[in-house]
């Protein structure tokens, strides 16, 4: 059902396909000679979550503090709605959540939140974004006094407070619990079913899978993939060695069958000992899961997984 | 006057009022902020009252040099030191802490004006200013008997205002230069030698020559001196000198200023 609408979702973003912000050929080289981003483009389009994937020193932040106007690049372009991400105008329109240490502990969360509606000219109504962000009942506490994941939902709260047609999200569930963290996926599900472009960056894998339209995998400044989860996960696995990626297992079990052997069922492209479970990727897993039975009558602990977008993405970010 | 607001397009204007409501509201909530954080708070407004009221007050009850009261002139010079301590501690201390955890940049990164920050940060320390000069001159009348005149007290609470920009600038600099842990005791470290040299402990005549040649160049002795002036007193050098040294080291911190932010943004 959710594969039904997502594939939905996927055919109205390429029909509509009006960039809402751009980076083209961006080139970030600070005072201090790292190079941050190297050629990098990237376009956001209406309506889709994309998540931004990298290695810490990737160049995540650096990219999405050009997107917010706060730095300039070295040489490209940085657009946001087709103007400058630096005009306040531009600013009406977007909404951050920054990985922020501390905000001002002694203003209380209900305090917080209005003065940054009071920024916008149509603001989101002040319930609806305690509702949204999780924060009833917490409203009248000091900001100091919040555990981090309350903290981060009243981030998230200041994000969205004007309503905005584009949001940046840096980590936005750093330190929730589960159920939190689901409430905030709904949530951000929903600002792009109404329109809405987000842009995330996050670590855990498990997040872009569940929420991303589309990923971007970057390392050392430059995009090295860029796709779907499932298209990321098999240009991952074609990178770790497998030719036809699509439908790639990895296959756990517990055999005294030795190495060279395995490497010669069909299918098979790697196989690795990992305390005392053998772990083999296969490109035919029907036939390599036959012959393998076969092999081995005392093979035990057997199981069958696709490959995670965690291997993809260390595939990919690895050398 | 009227006319041209009728001319405005009403989205405009709705703009205008919104980018007022906005400096407002920030001003008032780092007021609010600052009153709160008791370490501010009540160092900021205690410092000065205890160090008056020993030094002031009680070391030198009802005595005069000359026609000079001693409260009263102790007043002149420990009102500065109060209302500079507001501006460091309330400028400096605030920025470095939201420069260096990231709120700074949250902030910049939404639609409010860039100078409703700075704004708002420069108008709570001076309303701190004004309330710790009123304490402090609450105690000199009550205490001490001290007469002063209402012109007195107003030229006073329009010297505060002006007052706080030039350390404002200081302590921008302050938290610029110095890595956010080492702030306060930074601050520390240039508040009290600049309020001893200045002049604001003891006066000045009673420095060693050296001393009062080197206090030019401190603003917090140019201040005290156009506090004592609007007393009446005699200083050392003229009214327009004073001005002139704040404006210029006002100038030299903004410079300085400019020059520092510009190199953190290049390398973040």
């Amino acid at each position: 059902m959710s594969a039904v609408l997502d594939h939905i979702q996927a055919i109205t973003f390429t029909a509509s396909s009006a960039a809402v912000a751009s980076l083209s050929h961006i080139t970030k080289r600070y005072a201090n000679g790292v190079l941050a981003l190297d050629d990098l483009s990237l376009t956001l389009h209406r309506g889709e979550i994309v998540a931004l994937l990298g290695p810490n020193g990737a160049g995540k932040s650096t990219a999405v503090k050009l997107l917010m106007g706060l730095s300039a690049p070295t040489s490209g372009t940085v657009r946001i709605f087709d103007a400058d991400p630096r005009h306040a105008t531009t600013r009406l329109r977007t909404g951050v959540m920054l990985q922020v240490g501390k905000a001002p502990e002694m203003l209380r969360v209900r305090e917080h939140i209005n003065i940054f509606r009071g920024y916008y000219p149509a603001p989101v109504p002040y319930a609806d974004l305690v509702r949204a962000a999780g924060l009833e009942g917490i409203e009248s506490r000091m900001f100091g006094q919040l555990s981090g994941g309350q903290k981060q939902r009243a981030l998230f709260a200041l994000a969205l407070a004007g309503d905005p047609d584009l949001v940046f999200l840096d980590e936005p569930t750093v330190g929730l619990d589960i159920e939190a963290r689901r409430g905030m996926w709904a949530e951000i599900r929903s600002l792009a079913a109404r329109g809405k472009t987000v842009l995330l960056t996050t670590h855990y894998l498990e997040e872009a899978d569940a929420l991303a339209h589309r990923i971007v995998v970057i390392n050392k400044g430059r995009v090295i993939c860029e796709g779907t989860a499932a298209e990321v996960k098999s240009l991952g696995a074609a990178t770790a060695g497998a030719s036809t990626s699509r439908t790639l297992k990895i296959i756990r079990c517990v055999t005294d069958l030795p190495k060279a052997t395995l490497l010669a069922i069909p299918g098979v492209t790697t196989t690795e000992l990992k305390v005392g479970v053998t772990v083999i990727s296969s490109t035919e897993p029907e036939r390599t899961l036959r012959e393998l039975l076969a092999l081995d009558q005392n093979l035990h602990s057997l199981e069958v997984q696709s490959p995670a977008l965690e291997d993809a993405f260390l595939a990919l970010t690895s050398n | 006057m009227s006319t041209t607001a009728f001319t405005l397009p009403a989205a405009h204007s709705n703009s205008i009022a919104r980018t007022l409501r906005i400096f407002l509201t920030e001003a008032r909530f780092e007021f609010v902020r600052l009153l709160r954080t008791r370490a501010f708070s009540l160092a900021v407004i205690g410092f000065p009252v205890i160090f008056y009221l020993f030094f002031g007050l009680i070391m030198n009850r009802g005595e005069h040099v000359g026609s000079v009261s001693v409260a009263k002139y102790m007043l002149g010079s420990y009102a500065v030191f109060g209302m500079v301590g507001a501006a460091l501690f309330g400028i400096g201390g605030g920025l470095a802490s939201e420069f260096s955890t990231g709120w700074l940049e949250l902030k910049r990164a939404s639609p409010m004006p860039p100078l409703a920050y700075l704004v708002a940060k420069c108008c709570s320390a001076a309303a701190f200013g004004l309330v710790i000069v009123s304490i402090l001159t609450l105690m000199a009348i009550s205490i001490a008997h001290v007469s002063i005149t209402l012109p007195e007290y107003a030229q006073m609470m329009a010297l505060t205002l002006v007052g706080t920009i030039p350390f404002a600038c200081l302590g921008m600099v302050i938290a610029l230069l110095v890595p956010f842990n080492a702030t306060p005791g930074v601050i520390n470290m240039v508040y009290l030698p600049m309020s001893f040299c200045g002049g604001l402990w003891m006066p000045i005549m009673l420095l060693p020559h050296w001393l009062q040649k080197f206090a030019l160049i401190l603003p917090t002795y140019h201040l005290s001196q156009l506090v004592l002036g609007c007393f009446g007193y005699t200083t050392a050098g003229s009214p327009i000198s004073h001005w002139l040294g704040l404006i210029g080291f006002t100038l030299v911190m903004l410079g300085v200023a400019a020059i520092a932010y510009r190199r953190l943004e290049q390398n973040s």
